[in-house]
């Protein structure tokens, strides 16, 4: 089966505030040493994808710099390989996109000069790892048309998700957007897999009508006319652009040996841009207690329920609590920080103490404070 | 740098570190965490700017060959140069196996030739060393050297484990002397000569042709040369250089780097050390962990104590077990209530629970005491240590021995388990 990815990474996830000022959400750091944006990639190239395509349009310096030519995801090839498809301008105007639909949409070529017969549609915020051998399975017992991948909706808030109705069978009889007390109990997890040439006159019959949603406009307007079905999937997942409160607890699930097995070894692993850096050295005057801790740190103070990036100085004598700290950042002697969230390269100064009390406090990249 | 091409000899067994080196080439030797020992070579050729690199492999050289692929973890996947891995081989009228240092890069003459370079480097794969090989150049040309020796100082009683050199006062060499019984000078050659390629060339034929030569570089060919007056000049170097030759210096060199300020700095942005990895998530400390003065690779998971050990890529301490002055290697899996003290524990090795390692009396190994001394003891790869067994210091067990299946209860201070070699 020739399976064509697609990642939607142009969101800009205006709820995580300072940590998207300058990146796409699907660029944002997470785990000690990804970004959102590996799992996905890792899961396609996993399930035998070959070809991925990437469409970006917030701010996408930091993920196409992370991107570079594929390689570490095996994509840089003749055959194939990574495609970053961006809006552009030309003698008649620019075109941003105005939805999912239309994104795609602009970027027809793609499936115009390819010889996929399947596209998986994506999106570059999900955290979780999954084998979409499975999903091509499900999508072919099933006859379906298009197949929409959702979840149960326990634990997740129905304002902050589409939530769909399924029938016994396993057919979306309805979609509700984000409401307190929707019928329906499956979460849209963003994650759909149809046939190509489905998937292109579904684009031309509402596009161009000014129909830009993807979900809304072209597969739940069709639930009596396609089988859409849909596939649960019962793992791990969580978007990381819902909430600042959000990013930080998906950062300490990876605290969870459970959570953290899953995510990084269960299906396979999920690769990341490598930097090359020496393992973490702990200092006498260390001590690490609840934490993950990646290469390139040289730990001297204490660190109790916390993620900690690469290249990043904790100096003896300070203290990081339930805090997140992004790569080239520097805690000097005797600061203390509790719930924070450090971006990258932000230093503080020593004896300084910072506390986050409902919301973790962020820091801004290359602050001094 | 485009007139120089490097050759790395990295074809020796490395007798002395014992099984450490029993199914791979020296080069090829776990070191600091999560590099291999050529890595320090490749990378401070790739620092230096050389991008084209032989790699003269021998030794049982699968895990080496592995590792190097086409050398793009180094950055030496090129266009033009790049990494070369040139192993023995065999043709018509000549060819065999290499017999000396000399005699592989002769058997490489056409291989050299091929770039017309000005300069040839001649590297060795089994040091680690942080070095600028620009500089060592920028003298040669300044000396109008034909060769340049690379050498350092070391205290005069460890002289004579090297090939000595004596100098005038221009650093010029007047005398060479390979592993002195009484040496006269404190300079020690660091195994990195740098030739014209011209001279070189015409050197390696002739003693291509000497029967009675040893084809290797400090008994015969630079001896040869110093014979027939030419430009030789040393070139003394004062970073950081280590021969970790032997057990107790690759134990010691390794928990040198977990102090705070070691002399060979791992993190240093403009002079990163490259290696081929395998890729993990980042590792992890549980609550009762504690863990100080050590290194931690990525897909660790601790659970014990840790102190003063240097942990590689992938290695689980099991709750309430202590590692100590140790080097664990990749992937290796040690339960809950082990003890673990001055010991290298090779590759993928299971320990299981409550057992103990380097512990009991001090006793000089009974068969191998210049390999195994300083009380450490050393387990191959693949290793299965059973539940509750001791084993004691200085000992060692052979690669991919399995103690349970074995029926082993113990093994003494000083004593060996040795298996069949598995090639």
């Amino acid at each position: 089966m020739k399976v064509l990815g697609l990642i939607l990474a142009g969101d800009k996830g205006k709820a995580l505030g300072k940590l998207t000022a300058k990146r796409a959400s699907a660029a944002v750091p997470i785990g000690g040493k990804y970004r959102a944006i590996d799992f996905t990639i890792s899961n396609m190239v996993r399930s035998g994808i070959r070809k991925i395509g990437v469409i970006t349009q917030y701010n996408p310096r930091s993920l196409m710099d992370h991107l570079g030519s594929g390689r570490e995801w095996d994509l840089d090839r003749k055959n194939g390989g990574l495609y970053i498809l961006q809006p552009y301008a030309d003698e008649n105007g620019m075109y941003w996109y105005h939805g999912t639909a239309d994104a795609i949409f602009q970027n027809m070529t793609i499936f115009r000069r390819g010889s996929e017969d399947y596209v998986l549609i994506g999106s570059g915020d999900h955290i979780y790892n999954a084998d979409f051998n499975a999903l091509y399975d499900y999508h072919m017992i099933s006859m379906a048309d298009i197949t929409v991948v959702t979840k149960s909706m326990d634990g997740y808030d129905p304002m902050l998700y589409r939530v769909l109705e399924v029938d016994e069978e396993g057919k979306i009889t309805k979609l509700e957007e984000k409401v307190r007390k929707p019928s329906g109990n499956k979460i849209n997890l963003g994650i759909y897999f149809m046939n190509k040439k489905l998937l292109m006159d579904l684009l031309y019959a509402s596009v161009p009508n000014g129909k830009y949603d993807l979900l809304r406009d072209m597969i739940v307007s069709n639930l009596n006319v396609l089988r859409i079905m849909s596939y649960e999937f019962k793992g791990y997942w969580k978007n990381v652009k819902k909430s600042v409160m959000e990013y930080k607890s998906i950062n300490m699930d990876m605290l969870n040996p459970e959570i953290s097995k899953e995510l990084f070894y269960k299906n396979g692993k999920i690769f990341t841009k490598l930097k090359d850096m020496a393992p973490p050295k702990i200092t006498p005057t260390g001590n690490i207690s609840n934490c993950i801790v990646a290469d390139g740190n040289i730990i001297s103070g204490k660190v109790v329920n916390s993620v900690i990036f690469r290249n990043v100085k904790i100096k003896s004598g300070a203290v990081v609590e339930d805090s997140v700290v992004l790569e080239g950042s520097v805690v000097e002697e005797g600061a203390k920080i509790f719930n924070c969230i450090l971006d990258k390269n932000v230093t503080i100064r020593s004896e300084r103490v910072y506390r986050g009390y409902d919301e973790p406090l962020v820091f801004e990249k290359w602050q001094v404070i | 740098m485009d007139k120089l091409v490097a050759m790395i000899l990295a074809g020796g067994q490395g007798t002395r570190l014992g099984v450490l080196t029993d199914n791979i080439a020296k080069p090829a030797v776990p070191f600091g965490g999560k590099y291999r020992i050529i890595d320090f070579t490749l990378s401070n050729c790739a620092n230096s700017s050389i991008y084209t690199v032989g790699v003269l492999t021998q030794y049982k050289p699968r895990v080496l060959s592995t590792h190097l692929g086409i050398g793009k973890d180094w950055d030496l996947d090129r266009k033009q140069g790049g990494l070369f891995i040139l192993s023995p081989y065999t043709a018509s009228s000549q060819g065999e196996w290499y017999k000396g240092t000399a005699h592989a890069i002769q058997q490489n003459i056409d291989f050299i030739d091929k770039f017309s370079p000005k300069y040839v480097l001649v590297l060795s794969g089994d040091h680690v060393y942080s070095m600028d090989y620009n500089e060592m150049l920028d003298f040669h040309i300044s000396k109008s050297a034909e060769v340049t020796i690379a050498c350092i100082r070391v205290p005069l009683f460890e002289a004579s484990r090297f090939g000595t050199i004596i100098t005038d006062n221009v650093s010029r060499i007047t005398d060479f002397e390979e592993k002195p019984i009484k040496p006269r000078s404190q300079l020690a050659s660091m195994g990195i000569y740098l030739f014209n390629w011209n001279l070189l060339r015409q050197a390696l034929v002739k003693d291509a042709k000497d029967r009675g030569s040893n084809h290797d570089f400090g008994k015969n060919v630079i001896p040869a040369l110093l014979s027939r007056n030419h430009h030789m000049y040393a070139y003394e170097f004062e970073g950081y250089w280590r021969d970790v030759g032997t057990i107790h210096s690759f134990w010691e060199t390794n928990l040198e780097l977990t102090y705070p300020m070691p002399d060979l700095n791992l993190y240093n942005p403009n002079w990163r050390f490259y290696t081929h990895s395998e890729e993990m998530p980042p590792a992890f400390f549980a609550k009762e962990s504690e863990v100080i003065k050590s290194l931690v690779s990525e897909g660790s998971r601790i659970y014990g104590k840790v102190n003063e050990s240097v942990l590689f890529q992938g290695v689980e301490i099991g709750k309430g077990s202590i590692v100590k002055n140790s080097v664990v290697m990749t992937n290796t899996k040690i339960g809950e209530n082990c003890y673990v003290e001055n010991a290298i524990i090779g590759e993928k090795v299971i320990v299981k629970e409550n057992a103990k390692i380097g512990f009991g009396e001090e006793r000089e190994n009974a068969e191998f005491p210049n390999i195994y001394d300083h009380g450490i003891t050393v387990i191959g790869e693949e290793v299965v240590i059973p539940r509750q067994i001791i084993v004691g210091k200085s000992c060692s067990i052979a690669n991919f021995l399995d103690l349970e299946k074995m029926n082993v209860s113990a093994l003494e201070s000083g004593k060996n388990l040795k298996g069949d070699v598995r090639n």
